[in-house]
């Protein structure tokens, strides 16, 4: 069961991390998707949506989105049609339903940093940083290792590289979460980034293999290296040793279809 | 025929999809009592201590039930004919728990909040017992799942609970040692199949009040309303004229509405409390505490000559019932009796083995009923038995499977839960099923196309039968009334529950009184107001609904001419009824008019007349199902490409409704073959028990169906019908096992087939 | 706590709790189109319209839907556009047993404002969160593939 005592919707930033500092058993909320899946209890439930969160922009050569803008407002948007060869959107749009895309919002989808999340996966191999209220700017994938539970997402900075992007995922359903799931992006001065997620932990940057792929051209090894680096585990979705099978199919395939 | 063979949209059309207010729940009086139910977390203890005193306390608590406090009469939740197949093996609340989600205790509060909070306030004090979780080894387990004094079967239900056994079976004809001796070629191999969920769309829902009378009404989402009012008078320990069961619109079913689940917790707070209360269960409850699909274990023989003659079929089965054995016996008996009969040359064949309790949900009614879990096992030996003969997987089937006019002993021995009725198959168009299928799918050239390359492609085929109605059990009745204005109502316990049943009766109607269809305003179900009808189950609406219907139309065409004879004073011999006018030599008078004259000015009397129907046999509709799949290989992902189904189901009454009978059953079996995996942790609690984790097939996953229906005429049928619900869900798992091994070589006996089992039986091979 | 919704065109205050969804509040008030399936915002028979957009009523609090337009089937029984998916669904039998039916008639209405010459395999990504289990989805695409090119 889900118990909200009180509802706030904060009209600035500020304000709701006021909210959130000084009232005990108070939290951020999205819209409320998911929400249901355990039960809570919630003394005060921060809203961002007037906020002034709800963006999608170009400055200084970087795409910056607002921490409340929903997955439908950002695969709509023009400036991500536009980017990485049209993958982003793609990718986004593999996530859940329309339905679903309509509510969720970007800060609340990657704030949790959920295992399953096949957006956090693009992100990082595409160079984001994450603008935190309190704890400032910071690459994606510092922020996954950090263990900061009270703040908010003001806004997502993606570098405008001009990135070849290719989002690969394992799914038995199409409607259904990742067992797997790996995103590959090359820009012009062959900089690769590589994530794999859904191991069934969240996302982590194959550096090993970058790197590798910065002297080497042999791709299959490439992505035997990036598979190898992770650790994976079982789940309800799959085992440890399936998701150790498919890890290197998934990279090589994305690293082809960017090289293409 | 004008009205039937007829695609006309559904009467309750627009009322669906313009969300007119007509399901259970949207029709429950708003100051109902919200009735909660706390459930086991433990797969099997006994409760040695409920305190309800501090739930008691919060305001707005108006009644809290435990197993202290109801009926303690055994019955069984399925809903079947009577005497019941079913074990007596279920109290409305027990002291034992015996699987996670039964049934605790339940609460009645004002509103859902407070109902809920009140779970919370219960304290329950469990004695923790070993449950049973591995239904290979239930049998003779020291865990006796039921030992209850009063647990009791009919004579016909080898019940050994003891043993931990619901029901065991076994039959057998010829000598199959001997046969299996003289097969040139023999295959024997191990196949399961997993507890499939229903996934109906709207959960079980009910609602109850009391009459001005003093009787229990409930309103309730169920596919057997009859059965609800005689199973819950057994457990309630009411007669049954004390109540009555009304049956709105039902969103889906697919057997997971054959039984009563939330009726007694609404109607023993109604009892109680003199009050409105209604039950709308979770989705988690829907997944834990309903029930599945028996999962079920076979070992299949059979043997056959060098040339593809089929000698010998020896299947030994083992079939996981749950915590309790809904549908034990019955189900069981439907993987051999809806399955054997279609290799009807063999010389000896035999069907057997136990059904078992286990502490997982129980088992029950699913679409397929034993017939799918059977068709997987036996339709994919046969495939490896073409192969090892090295012969054409479609061949084999053409010289062994039954034809027009032929029969097979198995319908006479196995019935459903006891013997069967002797029948010849008068309409088995299998053999043109299975020569389109193989034409549409391009069978010929893909099944010897060389497989190479990364991504795969394969076909494979399997063929399935079912039946129409239990025969000699399944009874159902229907009502025709005259309206003043020359219309008709309808009345019929059969039970609309999607399927369009209520449009395809109305049309067998107005067919036999030549009357438009719209003229026919049909009524389901209600126990007090429409006659008699065991439900929607068993393939059996069109067939034996349908042909009470159709000998209530021709009774009342007889009274409409009789009426005529009499206003006209002529004998009955010299009056014809063409739909529109009764006539005679020299005169003619409108329906409309005759009515308006019967009610308000002579002879006054009001015309209607009832027609009930048994079958005396149940005609199996037929079909041959072929997939075509690509499967990647180095991650073991399978795309269903193509699935092409052609059906013999008799004439269809309404071509379009009997279409998606079949396109909504094959995406279910695509689902069970592909899709719908069940997992537990380790004390047995249902992981997959919501739509996150358990999948069903999406949009995106469904391809191409391809469904084509046979002309057929079945004789016995209405107009030439023969039953559609059940037959579309049979042949997905078999056939797209069998494409996946056509495909890479992998044979995968246990479903679901999915990316991980294939990819690990490739490495393995 | 109290919230003001439009729903259907009317503006309505309506007294909630905050831990209450949207879902509820709608049925509280008598939008019975408005179905509750699977409370994880997985089956699609909750969708409404909220300022136009598709959403899960069951995903949505209904103290974040304060200020916003709701839309249900109920509000679109005069709308051409409803009744032409409408018709077009009925034609194929594709209504069975009609739960998922309006979830499904205003996802397809909002596809229809956004989507330009779809492809079936973009109907069908665009359609994904509408569970159906009755029809195997192949009838109500051919109905929605008609609804699309009679229009276009």
């Amino acid at each position: 069961m889900i118990e909200i005592k009180e509802y706030y919707r904060a009209k600035s930033v500020e304000e709701a991390y006021e909210k959130l500092m000084n009232v005990e058993g108070a939290e951020i909320i999205g819209s409320g998707a998911f929400m249901r899946l355990s039960s809570r209890k919630i003394n005060l439930a921060i809203d961002l949506q007037e906020a002034g969160l709800n963006y999608v922009k170009i400055e200084n050569n970087e795409i910056r989105i607002g921490g409340a803008t929903t997955l439908g407002e950002i695969e709509k948007n023009e400036i991500i049609k536009e980017s990485f060869n049209g993958e982003l959107v793609k990718a986004l749009q593999a996530i859940w339903s329309v339905q679903l895309r309509n509510i969720a919002t970007i800060g609340g989808t990657v704030f949790p940093r959920l295992g399953f999340s096949d957006l956090i996966t693009v992100l990082l191999a595409l160079n984001t940083d994450i603008v935190l209220y309190n704890n400032g700017r910071m690459p994606l994938e510092v922020f996954l290792e950090e263990k900061i539970r009270k703040d908010i997402i003001v806004e997502l900075i993606i570098k405008k590289e001009n990135r070849k992007l290719s989002f690969q995922y394992m799914r038995n359903s199409f409607y259904d979460f990742s067992i797997l799931n790996a995103a590959v992006s090359v820009d012009e001065n062959k900089d690769f980034r590589i994530a794999i997620g859904a191991r069934p932990g969240v996302a982590s940057l194959a550096k090993k293999a970058m790197g590798y792929l910065k002297e080497n051209d042999d791709i299959e090894e490439g992505a035997k290296i990036a598979a190898e680096e992770m650790t994976y585990g079982s789940n309800i979705k799959g085992s440890k040793e399936y998701r150790e099978m498919i890890a290197p199919v998934l990279v090589r395939r994305g690293l082809e279809e960017v090289l293409k | 025929m004008k009205e039937v063979k007829s695609s006309i949209k559904k009467v309750d059309g627009y009322g669906l999809v313009s969300g007119k207010p007509v399901y259970t729940d949207d029709l429950a009086p708003k100051n109902s009592l919200v009735v909660k139910i706390l459930r086991s977390p433990h797969a099997f203890a006994k409760i040695k201590n409920i305190d309800t005193t501090k739930a008691e306390q919060l305001d707005g608590v108006e009644c809290i039930l435990t197993y202290k406090n109801v009926p303690r009469n055994i019955f069984t939740r399925a809903g079947q004919g009577y005497p019941e197949p079913s074990p007596y093996d279920k109290y409305i609340l027990d002291e034992y728990v015996r699987y996670v989600g039964d049934e605790v205790a339940v609460v009645a509060a004002r509103d859902e909040y407070t109902a809920e909070k009140a779970l919370e306030l219960l304290e329950v004090e469990y004695e923790i017992l070993e449950p049973v979780l591995d239904f290979e080894k239930s049998k003779g387990s020291k865990s006796i799942i039921h030992p209850e004094k009063d647990y009791q079967s009919e004579s016909f239900v080898s019940s050994d609970p003891k043993n931990n056994i619901a029901a065991t079976y076994e039959m057998s004809i010829g000598d199959i040692e001997k046969e299996i001796e003289n097969s040139d070629v023999v295959v024997k191999d191990r196949f399961y199949t997993q507890a499939q969920a229903h996934v109906m769309m709207e959960p079980h829902a009910a609602y109850s009040y009391m009459d001005m009378q003093g009787r229990l009404v409930v309103v309730t989402s169920t596919q057997v309303p009859f059965h609800v009012r005689r199973i819950l008078a057994r457990a309630l320990g009411l007669p049954i004229k004390k109540i009555r069961v009304i049956k709105p619109r039902v969103g889906g079913g697919f057997g997971g509405k054959q039984a009563i689940h939330g009726e007694p917790y609404v109607a023993l707070v109604t009892l109680k409390t003199g009050k409105p209360a209604k039950v709308y269960y979770t989705r988690k409850e829907v997944f834990e505490s309903t029930y599945t699909r028996h999962p079920m274990r076979f070992d299949v023989t059979i043997g056959a000559d060098k040339d593809g003659r089929i000698k010998v079929i020896d299947v030994r089965g083992l079939s996981d019932t749950g915590a309790y054995g809904e549908h034990a016996l019955t189900t069981f008996m439907v993987a051999g009796s809806k399955v054997l009969p279609m290799y009807n040359k063999v010389k000896a064949v035999r069907f057997g083995g136990d059904v078992v309790y286990t502490n997982h949900p129980p088992a029950g009614a699913f679409r397929g009923y034993g017939a799918i879990q059977a068709n997987f096992a036996i339709e994919s030996a046969m495939d490896m038995l073409a192969y090892k003969l090295n012969m054409d997987p479609v061949k084999l089937r053409e010289i062994n499977m039954i034809r027009e006019n032929e029969t097979s002993p198995i319908f006479k021995i196995m019935g459903e839960g006891r013997e069967g009725v002797d029948m010849i198959v008068r309409s088995c168009k299998l053999d043109e099923c299975v020569e389109k299928g193989a034409k549409k799918i391009d069978w010929e050239n893909k099944f010897k196309t060389k497989k190479e390359g990364k991504k795969v492609k394969g076909v494979g085929m399997a063929i399935a039968m079912q039946g129409s109605g239990i025969a000699k059990i399944d009874m159902g009745a229907a009502t025709l009334k005259l309206n003043e204005d020359g219309s008709f109502n309808l009345l019929i316990g059969a039970t609309d529950i999607g399927t369009g049943s209520d449009t395809i009766l109305s049309q067998i109607a107005a067919e036999v009184l030549n009357v438009p269809t719209e003229n026919i305003i049909p009524y389901s179900s209600d126990t007090d107001v429409t006659p008699f009808d065991v439900g929607a189950y068993a393939s059996s609406t069109t067939y034996v609904s349908g042909n009470a219907v159709r000998k209530a139309a021709e009774k009342m065409k007889e009274e409409i001419i009789k009426a005529g004879a009499e206003y006209f004073e002529v004998p009955v011999e010299e009056v014809e009824f063409d739909g529109k006018e009764i006539k005679t030599k020299d005169n003619k008078i409108t329906l409309q008019k005759l009515a308006e004259i019967l009610y308000y000015n002579e002879n006054q009397k009001q015309l209607s007349a009832t027609g009930s129907y048994v079958g005396e046999e149940s005609p199996p509709p037929f079909m041959a199902g072929y997939a075509e799949v690509e499967v990647d290989i180095e991650t073991g992902k399978i795309d269903l490409l193509n699935y092409v189904a052609v059906v013999d189901c008799g004439t269809p009454i309404n071509p379009n409704l009997a279409k998606v009978q079949v396109e909504g059953g094959l995406a279910q079996g695509i689902g069970m073959a592909m899709y719908e995996e069940v997992k537990y942790d380790k004390n047995g609690r249902l992981l997959t028990n919501n739509l996150l984790n358990y999948k069903i097939p999406s949009r995106v996953d469904i391809k191409n169906l391809e469904v084509e229906l046979v002309d057929s005429y079945e004789p016995t049928g209405p107009f030439g019908a023969k039953s559609v619900g059940e037959i579309g869900i049979d042949t997905p798992p078999a056939a797209i096992a069998n494409a996946i091994y056509n495909a890479v070589g992998v044979r995968i006996k246990d479903l679901p087939i999915t990316p991980e089992k294939v990819l690990k039986a490739l490495k393995n091979k | 706590m109290k919230i003001a919704l439009t729903i259907n065109n009317v503006k309505k205050e309506v007294e909630i709790s905050p831990s209450e969804f949207l879902l509820d509040v709608l049925r509280r008030l008598d939008y019975m189109s408005v179905k509750k399936g699977c409370d994880t915002g997985t089956c699609g028979v909750c969708t409404v319209l909220m300022d136009g957009k598709p959403v899960l009523s069951c995903s949505v609090l209904a103290a974040s839907a304060d200020g916003h337009e709701i839309t249900t089937i109920e509000g679109l029984s005069e709308d051409p556009e409803f009744k032409a998916i409408s018709n077009a669904l009925l034609e194929e039998g594709a209504d069975q047993c009609g739960f998922c039916s309006p979830g499904l008639i205003l996802n397809v209405y909002a596809m229809k404002k956004e989507l330009k010459n779809p492809s079936e395999e973009d109907m069908k990504k665009y359609l994904v969160g509408n569970l159906c289990r009755c029809t195997g989805y192949v009838p109500q695409m051919r109905a929605i593939k008609k609804y699309f090119e009679v229009k276009a």
